[in-house]
């Protein structure tokens, strides 16, 4: 097992664009007043000529980065999830999505791990909302080498992506010589048949914790890495749901519209089980520090485990 | 292609404003209003001032149109068929299932569409974004783009006119079509947006003030916006709406529904006399 690196995905977003940019030219970045937070400004530190900041306009934001791809660049827009995807949406929708243009939106400080700003920073629909945009890739990776492999695989694909990037810094699970990225295509981090958890993004390795621990009291819970929420794995979810009969999906989102509508989207098509969700639950956050939003929200190990060992009693 | 002569453009774009009543007529519905009032910057920026090749639309060194007022495009795609994009009676199956001329500007059905718009206020964005792809790549292509003035009311305008002079986009101009009636009356009742002028001035672009039906006025402005370095330029475009079909100049009622039978033909008439004047003038 490789070191494990604690870095928030920001960062590790950041550091993945400029080792791209070194061999694609048509990379090019735009932020809203956010650099030193989205962390583009490792990119705009490295290749000033190529990075605009657009202001504190996130509309235009989108519009512009439209453009430019329209022109044949690879645009790349940051800001916080919330104003990236909620200020913004109508513009992704018609300006990005409809015409299928190649650009990259990065939200930032997604989730109620934003911490002591409080709600009005803390996006927990930015997955809904970009999840119904027809053609768009929704990416929330996990850790900093997932983060890095499915930023590049981001900036290989011709078309709209949107990947969520966490404000937290969280330690890292996965083995940067073994881990693959493989867009659309979930990862079984451990195995085990008594229910299937599926995770997405920064609470997946609280799932994992969760299901290591589990195991010692006798419980073999699968555990799933949904790094890639649309186009969904069906096919790992299916299998898990046959082979399993019960799911847990955990995510720090709202349980409406992101993983868990996701999951059972799949499920209630091809194979109805069970599906318990641990998510937020219809509500927004408040001010806190992270790791105790986390905990109060249900989404850190505690809770993970107590609702696993109540799913397979 | 030679630039065609001032009585020549006059031709096309009556012709223009004939495609879009046809056009509208055959969708049962549509924008005429607009669509006649912005029919002879269309004609002139596609006939006289765009470096365009309906066979190759796809070049990479070509200029660039965006209609942020994207529900005019009746007199665009009628002009678009006249240079030669695609054939003029797709016209008559505009906005049909299938058709490749959509309701609004659509990037991907439709030959020589640079960009999808509709939606207001998006379309001078991605203009902004196209003419800066254009210094980043070290490229002398222009981009142009077209408002409505009730379209100045949305907030993304003045985001983009920031950015375009904030970026020294002097290879942008915004051409307002300013016809003065948006759907809930006058601009001056609904919106108030005057003064336009003093506006993009602050904005930091040079402005010129002209009448948009007057094609050596068209013409002047855009050369001097040739002229301008490190700003973006702006052409506030005088016109009136729903220009020349007698019963829709300046009705508020003409934005956005189409002729029936009789009234198609009255506007057919008018504008084929009109056309038939015109020639005889060439």
């Amino acid at each position: 097992m490789a070191e494990v690196v604690c870095k928030a995905t920001r960062e590790s977003f950041g550091m993945a664009l400029c080792e791209m940019a070194k061999t694609n030219k048509d990379i090019v970045v735009l932020d809203a007043d956010l650099a030193a937070a989205t962390k583009t400004s490792i990119f705009q530190k490295e290749f000033p000529e190529r990075f605009r900041d657009c202001g504190i306009a996130e509309g235009n934001m989108l519009g512009v980065a439209a453009g430019l791809a329209a022109a044949g660049k690879i645009p790349v827009a940051a800001s916080f999830a919330m104003f990236a995807t909620g200020r913004a949406y109508e513009q992704i929708r018609n300006s990005v999505a409809y015409p299928h243009l190649n650009v990259k939106i990065a939200g930032s400080h997604a989730g109620i791990s934003t911490g002591e700003d409080g709600a009005t920073h803390q996006c927990l629909e930015d997955i809904a909302l970009m999840r119904t945009l027809p053609g768009m890739t929704v990416l929330n990776p996990a850790d900093h080498y997932e983060m890095m492999e499915a930023t590049k695989a981001a900036l290989k694909l011709d078309g709209p992506v949107y990947i969520r990037l966490g404000r937290l810094a969280i330690d890292s699970f996965n083995d940067p010589e073994t881990y693959k990225f493989e867009l659309g295509k979930g990862i079984t981090l451990h195995e085990g048949n008594d229910v299937a958890v599926i995770a997405t993004g920064l609470v997946v390795n609280e799932a994992r914790k969760a299901v290591e621990a589990l195991e010692k009291e006798g419980i073999n819970a699968r555990l799933i890495n949904i790094h890639t929420i649309k186009p969904i794995d069906r096919e790992i979810i299916v299998k898990a749901a046959q082979e399993c009969g019960q799911l847990i999906t955990v995510e720090e989102h709202n349980v409406i519209g992101g993983l868990a509508d996701a999951v059972c989207e799949v499920t209630s098509e091809e194979c109805p089980v069970k599906v318990t969700r641990i998510g937020v639950y219809d509500r927004f956050g408040y001010s806190g520090p992270a790791w105790d939003l986390l905990e109060k929200f249900g989404l850190t190990e505690t809770n993970i485990k107590k609702v696993i060992r109540e799913t397979v009693k | 292609m030679a630039c065609k002569s001032v009585a020549e453009l006059k031709v096309l774009a009556a012709k223009a404003r004939l495609g879009a009543v046809i056009g509208t007529y055959h969708a049962k519905s549509g924008h005429p209003g607009g669509s006649l009032s912005a029919a002879d910057i269309f004609t002139y920026l596609y006939f006289n001032e765009m470096n365009v090749d309906p066979s190759n639309p796809q070049d990479p060194d070509r200029d660039r149109f965006v209609l942020s007022k994207g529900h005019c495009c009746p007199s665009m795609y009628a002009v678009m068929a006249m240079r030669g994009y695609f054939d003029w009676d797709e016209l008559k199956k505009l906005r049909h299932i299938g058709a490749m001329l959509q309701g609004h500007p659509d990037m991907k059905s439709t030959p020589g569409v640079d960009m999808s718009s509709g939606s207001l206020g998006q379309g001078v964005s991605a203009a902004c974004g196209m003419a800066l792809a254009a210094k980043l790549d070290n490229k002398d292509y222009r981009v142009y783009t077209v408002l409505g003035d009730g379209e100045c009311e949305e907030g993304q305008v003045w985001e983009a006119a920031m950015f375009a002079s904030h970026n020294k986009l002097d290879n942008l101009v915004v051409i307002v079509d300013q016809n003065g009636l948006q759907i809930d009356g006058t601009v001056e009742e609904v919106g108030g947006i005057e003064p336009l002028d003093k506006k993009f001035e602050s904005f930091g672009f040079e402005v010129a003030k002209i009448d948009g039906h007057n094609f050596d006025e068209i013409k002047a402005a855009l050369d001097k916006a040739k002229t301008v370095k490190d700003k973006p330029f702006a052409i506030l475009a005088k016109t009136v709406k729903g220009k020349g079909v007698s019963f829709m100049e300046n009705q508020v009622g003409w934005h956005g529904k189409a002729c029936n039978a009789d009234e198609l033909a009255v506007a057919t008439k008018e504008l084929e006399d009109e056309i038939a004047r015109l020639e005889a003038e060439v």
